[in-house]
């Protein structure tokens, strides 16, 4: 009882229990704040204020829409699904035979053609659908110690299934997102040239300090009876694994791009570009998609009209509203503070 | 003229942790017990509980008795071993702190509730959270309570101590020894001196007082200040402990908590005698006006009644959180669906991918690590489902508002600190603060449709002055009077009555002249039965003048203190009274008269008499007593023209509203003397029924009196009642007054307090039987429902001049309320009812307590508005229990009333102030709150379960684990609270100018269902908008969980701030700092999160917040979010404004033009 305990003070001594003196006053002592009185700023909602604040809002608005509707038109885009056109015909009922078996040919080629200039950097991305990077199981299966430091090699347990080999050995790195890794790769020749793809930093930096140790490097990786994906170069650490690094910040959604890499040079309108995939990578079992896609990028990203429109839409309600009230405003004002419009001054009969 | 207190300010008492010898709260022994009981109380005639109390002793069976052994506590203890004297207010010792503590805490079932939730997520088959992580807010608010109440304890054990090692004079090998009160055992013999404390319940042995009589004051166990007669046992008068040893036994009831009630007998030297409350003195108490008093210890420590009755408050829960526990039982619901649809729609995702989940990459069943094949954490299909149920609880907890408890707690606390500061609600005359003795029911102060009164020390100030006599027929107004007290010199010390009276100088010159005439004669009997008829004792107080004595008359009646004062002024002070003699100054002239017998005021007598042996050796018995009692015992054959009279002077009296006594006398001849003193020393020793034979006793004297005349005292109103009664009904609230008085009386006061106006039509119903009732109440419906059709005169609350129907006011008595409350009889209370509620105004006069209490549950039974009861004495106790919301006013009949309450305050138009703008902003604030918190957790839940739509109804959380539980704990949590204690939707000034804004919380505007509906459906808009807008922003991109999770985590947050500033009216500093300071806060602890390179999230914020997208998002989706309700809360504002919003405009605008500086200052009520 907090009120009390500061009262209970002033009549505590109760040894001496002569009378109290009548000075000791309880009084509360005045100050604004015991008195809520605290100067404060007290705004009300006025018309002007309100219609100001939705004109003002469309105004933002709309032109940071236009902006990045127009951002998002100047990316531009070529994906390219493969997932299917890389299946030999007559494995086509039979995609994940095709895929899991280990002597068909896995090369796939293609031809495509840019549709407008690209400038440099073009990003390669991979795009998969309807793969759940951010189940439960997945996400938790892996182990931040071993992926950062050579002590901790034998720290697995949120790795199972795949955390030792049937021998009892760590598997570094462990889990399934690292067994899982994506393992199919892109080559491109522009006019018979091979494109150079850069595979460097297309991982981010703080992850490759921080996360990934210098001094880990693969060990027993995917050396187990099922293979889940690519294979890990043991001679390079695993900060320096970029690809898994990528593929270890697992996608927010079920359908995501991971960056394959960049290519520097710029690509020319009309220009034939033929791919060579080795499609490895077994998203059949569970319908997901495959996708090619190089894209520029400008300042809101990759190619999305959402935010624009999102933008446009939020921006042209506002200023409807602000119209809309400065109409009513205009044609049925209320008078603010007006005391005849207190229940008890208008009419009884109209007293709820 | 104020009535000081001399020894000890009733204030000291404060039932929380201060070191006065009975510390913690004190409650009268009918809190305990009747808090339960009044429930179904029969509502009988009044005496009944007199008659309880006074119930003489009935023989305690052995097994219920208590056996002492006086002065020899070796043989008492030897059977059983009895409490020792050393007590213990501390709950808790350092090694049963942490079990005690916790095991209370968890009374609550929401904190079971997320310690199973806890303990569910342990199971590694669930586990969402890391073990640190998920008892991290049930823990932070285990600590941060159990730091609280260890600091209480520290401070009672600190306390416990000093009380324990305190001294006390006892009975050691026949000497009188100091030894500690933890020493102390029962049976042993205890000396006290005056002023000293009681260290136990003891049986009163002898005083110094030749007829043992001891006065003790009371002011720590019930609050009342005023002195307390206790006797010691003829019987024991005479022996001397340290002479001779005392042989004997005491036989009373075990323990309990009955302050009033002690029953039992003591055995000395085979004479048996009984003892009552009144042979017991009570641990706390201390000894007055009394050198020395001698008893024998029978309750020790723990079990002396002090101690039994230390309950801590009773707990009522308010309305708005009654209401609120619906809504969490809807939101459990809720819950429960959430759950439901994530666990089914694992169940058809499971069965979906049955056959792949063997390989399928993110699922990997197949677990071949140890060489063979087996199944990797896949328990079945069933409990597959099971388990997602479980695990969607674990992650959606948060809908449940654990913090809302919390913060509803320090919410209340504050507004408790700032209603007990307001300075507007000190009284400066009893120098007493407002106090919050509950903390449940703040905001049911702002929904109040009901106010039941008392009449006597509520709306009056019962501070009684002794106003005029019609003494033998003739009227002594006091018009033209002065005041006076007579000083009166004694031993060459000049004594002078505390308390100055109007004096009638007519009247003051014929108690001069003395006995000379026959008029003189009789005012001369007339004020001597004044001055003695009574149980004042009279104190006699230093003064800074060594030779002035002031002499304070304390007694427990108010009416008598003043009739004696009253005395005092016409020259008939009284000096001394003991228990066999009173010493009355007459005149200046000292005068020794044996109080031969006494007969106290009983409520069924409604009177009292003293028997008094004159110094001529005359015997004369002096009665005074209520008119209706009296006139029945007066001789009516004697002067019957004065009777007349004095009838009439009375009626004139009480229609002034003065408080009337009937004062009688009759001398007794030596043969009726002696008949009356034999049956008087039988009953006053009869073991049995004892109550009653004295009663039968005083009826043989009680009888053919001679009339002298009528006393009037009056009871001024209160300061400031008339308007704050005008207030509460502009406020419409109707306000019914209760009393005990006489129905002249309380019309009177009725009209001028202005709870009745001249252009009310009354409607009177007392009735003696049931029929009448029954035809009385039906004639009054019919006469109301004319009285409502006919147009009255012009009704002026708020100014309006329409014509409205003649308002009523019912005036009922209590007599004809035993057949309304008789509980077999509901019709009548229907009726009753249905009459009540047509009347503005309900005056019930001649009540019991305890219809009291049966009328407030009447109304709170048939209606669901609130009820709040008021009222200063004991008399209102079970009235103030039964109502929602119960205050006491601290005024001069004792604290019992206070101390059952749940608000104490000094005066009654402080109600006004505390109901008008505390209860309203209370009711304003915590209904916000509630909306407010659900709104904040539902919302974070919905984001999460929006999500997990995304990831397979796997329940992957974006937002980080740590983000998720301290989101409600530390994101948000405090703009919630700063919120809920400051923030104000009108000033003090507008809301006292303006009583029918109150109205707001008797329609429950704050916080209703259609509020919920609409705030739940705000948050569902609002979620989508923060959930979907980054989510198709980023859909088919690279982004990650962590940095999506983030985004999410600041959105939200950002949002609900940015929604509560929206609603905040006032803007002080600290609101500005808790509401911005939080997302600041947030952001800061969102990077600290993702500074730590072992969690997933390791940077993500620094790299999204690098791109233009992440702020765009953020900026999108909180304006999107917030438009409808910025767009609905505008257009209802402005055309459909409700008088709080109109009161603003004019709030503002007033300040806006003249620029009043300090607003809030002016006061429409006088303070002074």
């Amino acid at each position: 009882m907090p009120p009390e305990t500061s009262t209970s003070s002033a009549g505590g001594k109760e040894g001496s229990s002569g009378p109290s003196s009548k000075k000791n006053s309880k009084k509360p002592k005045y100050s604004k704040f015991s008195q809520q009185e605290l100067p404060a700023w007290k705004p009300i909602l006025t018309p002007g204020w309100v219609i100001s604040i939705f004109a003002f809002t469309g105004i933002i608005f709309i032109p940071i829409g236009l902006a990045s509707l127009y951002a998002s038109e100047k990316v531009v885009e070529l994906p390219f699904q493969y997932d299917q056109k890389c299946i030999p015909s007559e494995y086509s009922n039979n995609a994940e035979a095709y895929i899991k078996s280990t002597t068909t040919n896995k090369t796939c080629t293609a031809t495509f053609k840019v549709e407008k200039t690209m400038k440099s950097p073009i990003y390669v991305y991979y795009q998969l659908t309807n793969y759940f990077q951010n189940h439960r199981r997945y996400v938790k299966s892996k182990s931040e110690d071993q992926l950062r430091q050579k002590s901790a090699e034998e720290d697995t347990d949120d790795c199972k299934p795949e955390a030792r080999t049937p021998d009892g050995q760590p598997i570094v790195p462990c889990g399934l997102i690292a067994w899982s890794l994506f393992n199919d790769t892109y080559k491109i020749k522009v006019k018979g040239k091979h494109l150079k793809i850069s595979k460097k930093n297309i991982a981010w930096q703080s992850d490759q300090t921080k996360k990934f140790g210098s001094d880990v490097y693969p060990k027993n990786f995917q050396a187990g009876g099922l293979i889940g994906g690519a294979k890990l170069n043991e001679s390079i650490p695993l900060s320096g694994q970029e690809d898994l690094i990528v593929w270890m910040r697992t996608a927010a959604l079920s359908t995501f791009r991971k960056l394959y890499g960049k290519i520097e040079t710029d690509l020319e309108a009309n220009e034939e570009l033929s791919l060579v995939i080795e499609n490895n990578y077994n998203t059949y079992s569970f319908g997901g998609k495959k996708t090619l896609v190089l894209s520029t990028a400008t300042w809101i990203g990759g190619k999305n009209d959402f935010l624009g429109l999102a933008y446009i839409f939020i921006g042209g309600l506002s200023l409807f509203f602000a119209v809309c009230f400065l109409l009513m405003y205009l044609f049925k004002p209320r008078p603010l503070g007006d005391p005849s419009y207190l229940s008890w001054n208008r009419n009884p009969g109209m007293i709820k | 003229m104020e009535l000081d207190n001399p020894v000890g300010n009733s204030e000291n008492f404060e039932p929380a942790v201060n070191s006065s010898s009975v510390r913690s709260a004190m409650s009268i022994q009918s809190r305990g017990s009747s808090r339960n009981s009044t429930r179904e109380v029969n509502f009988g005639p009044p005496a009944a509980d007199s008659e309880a109390l006074s119930t003489s002793q009935k023989e305690i069976s052995d097994g219920d008795a208590r056996l002492v052994h006086i002065n020899d506590p070796v043989k008492t203890n030897e059977r059983v071993r009895l409490s020792g004297n050393s007590i213990r207010t501390a709950k808790y010792s350092i090694i049963t702190f942490l079990p005690k503590n916790l095991f209370e805490q968890f009374h609550r079932v929401a904190y079971i509730y997320f310690l199973i939730i806890a303990i569910l997520n342990q199971l590694p088959q669930i586990a969402v959270f890391g073990i640190g992580v998920s008892f991290l807010p049930l823990t932070f608010v285990l600590v941060v309570s159990a730091v609280k109440d260890a600091y209480e304890d520290w401070r009672r054990h600190q306390s416990d101590k000093i009380e324990n090692n305190r001294l006390a004079s006892v009975m050691v090998d026949s000497r009188f020894q100091k030894k500690k009160y933890k020493d102390i055992r029962v049976g042993e013999i205890v000396k006290i001196h005056a002023n000293e404390t009681i260290p136990c319940d003891m049986v009163l042995l002898s005083t110094s007082d030749p007829t043992g009589v001891a006065f003790v004051q009371t002011t720590n166990l019930d609050g009342e200040s005023n002195l307390k007669t206790r006797y010691a046992k003829s019987e024991t008068l005479s022996l001397f402990p340290e002479k001779e040893s005392i042989n004997g036994f005491i036989k009373c009831e075990k323990p309990n908590r009955n302050i009033y009630g002690f029953q039992g007998s003591m055995e000395i030297d085979g004479k048996r005698s009984s003892l009552g409350p009144s042979n017991i003195v009570l641990r706390g108490c201390e000894i007055k006006n009394t050198n020395w008093a001698i008893g024998v210890a029978v309750y020790c420590g723990q079990e002396t009644k002090a101690m039994l009755n230390s309950s801590g408050a009773p707990s009522k829960r308010s309305r708005l959180e009654t209401r609120m526990n619906k809504e969490i039982i809807l939101i459990s619901c809720f819950l429960v669906t959430l759950c439901t649809v994530i666990s089914v729609c694992t169940a058809i995702w499971l069965k979906r991918y049955k056959d792949d989940l063997n390989l399928l990459p993110y699922y990997r069943k197949l677990d071949v690590s140890s060489g063979k094949a087996k199944s990797y954490k896949y328990s079945g299909w069933g409990l597959e489902i099971l388990i997602a149920f479980l695990m969607s609880v674990i992650v959606f907890q948060v809908m449940i508002p654990i913090s809302l408890y919390i913060s509803m707690e320090l919410v209340r606390i504050g507004q408790a600190y700032f209603m007990t500061r307001d300075t507007k609600l000190y009284d400066e005359a009893s120098n007493s603060r407002f106090q919050c003795k509950s903390l449940n029911i703040n905001e049911d102060l702002g929904q109040i449709k009901y106010i039941f009164s008392d009449k006597t020390g509520t709306l009056t100030e019962n501070k009684m002055e002794f106003q005029c006599a019609s003494i033998w027929g003739v009227d002594y107004g006091s018009q033209n009077a002065d005041l006076g007290n007579e000083p009166v010199s004694v031993d060459g010390n000049i004594l002078r009555p505390k308390v100055k009276v109007k004096v009638d100088p007519e009247l003051l010159q014929l108690t001069r002249g003395g006995l000379k005439n026959k008029e003189g004669k009789h005012v001369c009997e007339f004020f001597l039965v004044l001055a003695a008829c009574n149980t004042i004792v009279p104190l006699l107080v230093d003064t800074s003048d060594p030779e002035v004595k002031l002499i304070d008359y304390q007694g427990e009646s108010p009416d008598e203190r003043a009739l004696a004062y009253g005395a005092a002024a016409y020259g008939f002070t009284l000096l001394e009274r003991t228990s066999g003699y009173i010493v009355i100054d007459i005149q200046g002239e000292r005068q020794k008269f044996k109080v031969l017998g006494l007969h106290e005021f009983d409520s069924d007598r409604k009177r009292m008499s003293v028997i008094l042996e004159f110094p001529d050796n005359s015997v004369k018995v002096f009665v005074k007593g209520a008119d209706t009692s009296m006139f029945s015992v007066i001789d009516k054959s004697l002067s019957m023209d004065i009777i007349r009279a004095t009838e009439t002077h009375l009626h004139n009296y009480s229609s002034l509203g003065l408080r009337t006594l009937v004062i009688g006398v009759r001398e007794l001849n030596p043969l009726e003397f002696e008949q009356w003193h034999f049956a008087f020393e039988e009953a006053s020793n009869a073991l049995i029924g004892r109550a009653a034979l004295l009663r039968k006793v005083s009826s043989s004297v009680e009888n053919n009196l001679c009339i002298l005349g009528a006393s009037a005292i009056e009871d001024k109103l209160q300061q400031g009642v008339p308007e704050s009664i005008e207030s509460l009904r502009t406020a419409g609230i109707k306000v019914w007054v209760l009393t005990g008085d006489k129905q002249e009386t309380a019309i009177s006061i009725a009209y001028s307090s202005k709870l009745l106006t001249g252009d009310m039509a009354q409607i009177v119903i007392n009735s003696n039987n049931r029929e009448s009732c029954r035809g009385h109440l039906h004639d009054a419906l019919v006469k109301s429902d004319k009285l409502m059709a006919m147009p009255g005169g012009a009704n002026n609350i708020g100014g309006s001049t329409e014509p409205v129907a003649t308002q009523i006011a019912l005036i009922i008595d209590g007599t004809s309320l035993v057949y309304i409350l008789e509980s077999e009889n509901s019709e009548l209370e229907e009726q009753f009812f249905q009459l009540a509620c047509k009347c503005s105004v309900v005056l019930c006069c001649r009540v019991a307590p305890l219809q009291k209490a049966g009328i407030v549950s009447l109304v709170k039974k048939r209606t669901s508005d609130m009820t709040l009861a008021i009222g200063d004495g004991a008399n209102d106790v079970s009235m103030i229990q039964m109502a929602d919301v119960g205050v006491g006013i601290s005024g001069q009949e004792g604290r019992q009333a206070v101390m059952a309450s749940d608000y104490a305050m000094g005066q009654f138009r402080f109600i006004v102030p505390l109901l008008l703008v505390h209860g309203h902003w209370n009711y304003q604030r915590l209904g916000y709150m509630v909306l407010y918190n659900l709104y904040r957790n539902a919302i974070i839940v919905l984001v999460l379960f929006w999500y997990d739509l995304f990831t397979a109804f796997t329940l992957t959380t974006a937002i980080t684990e740590w983000s998720s539980l301290l989101y409600s704990v530390v994101y948000t949590a405090f703009p919630t609270i700063i919120v809920g204690i400051l923030d104000k939707d009108l000033s003090k000034r507008t809301l006292l100018k303006h009583p029918q804004l109150y109205g707001a919380g008797q329609r429950n505007e704050a916080y209703n269902e259609h509020l919920f509906w609409f705030t739940m459906a705000d948050t569902l808009w609002q979620s989508i908008v923060v959930f979907f807008v980054p989510l198709f922003a980023y859909w088919g991109s690279t982004i990650d969980i962590s940095s999506i999770g983030d985004l999410w985590t600041l959105s939200v947050v950002i949002l609900v701030n940015l929604h509560l500033a929206m609603d905040v009216i006032r803007w002080a500093w600290v609101t500005h700092a808790a509401i911005w300071g939080s997302v600041i806060a947030t952001f800061i602890s969102v990077m600290i999160i993702d500074a730590i390179p072992t969690f997933p999230g390791y940077w993500a914020i620094f790299h999204v917040a690098g791109t233009r997208v992440f702020w765009l998002c953020l900026l999108g989706s909180i304006v999107g979010a917030l438009l409808p309700r910025f767009v609905i809360k505008f257009v209802h504002q402005y055309y459909c404004p409700n008088d709080i919003q109109i009161s603003r405009e004019v709030e503002k605008k007033s300040v806006n033009t003249t620029r009043v500086v300090g607003g809030g200052q002016l006061e429409m009520l006088p303070i002074r």
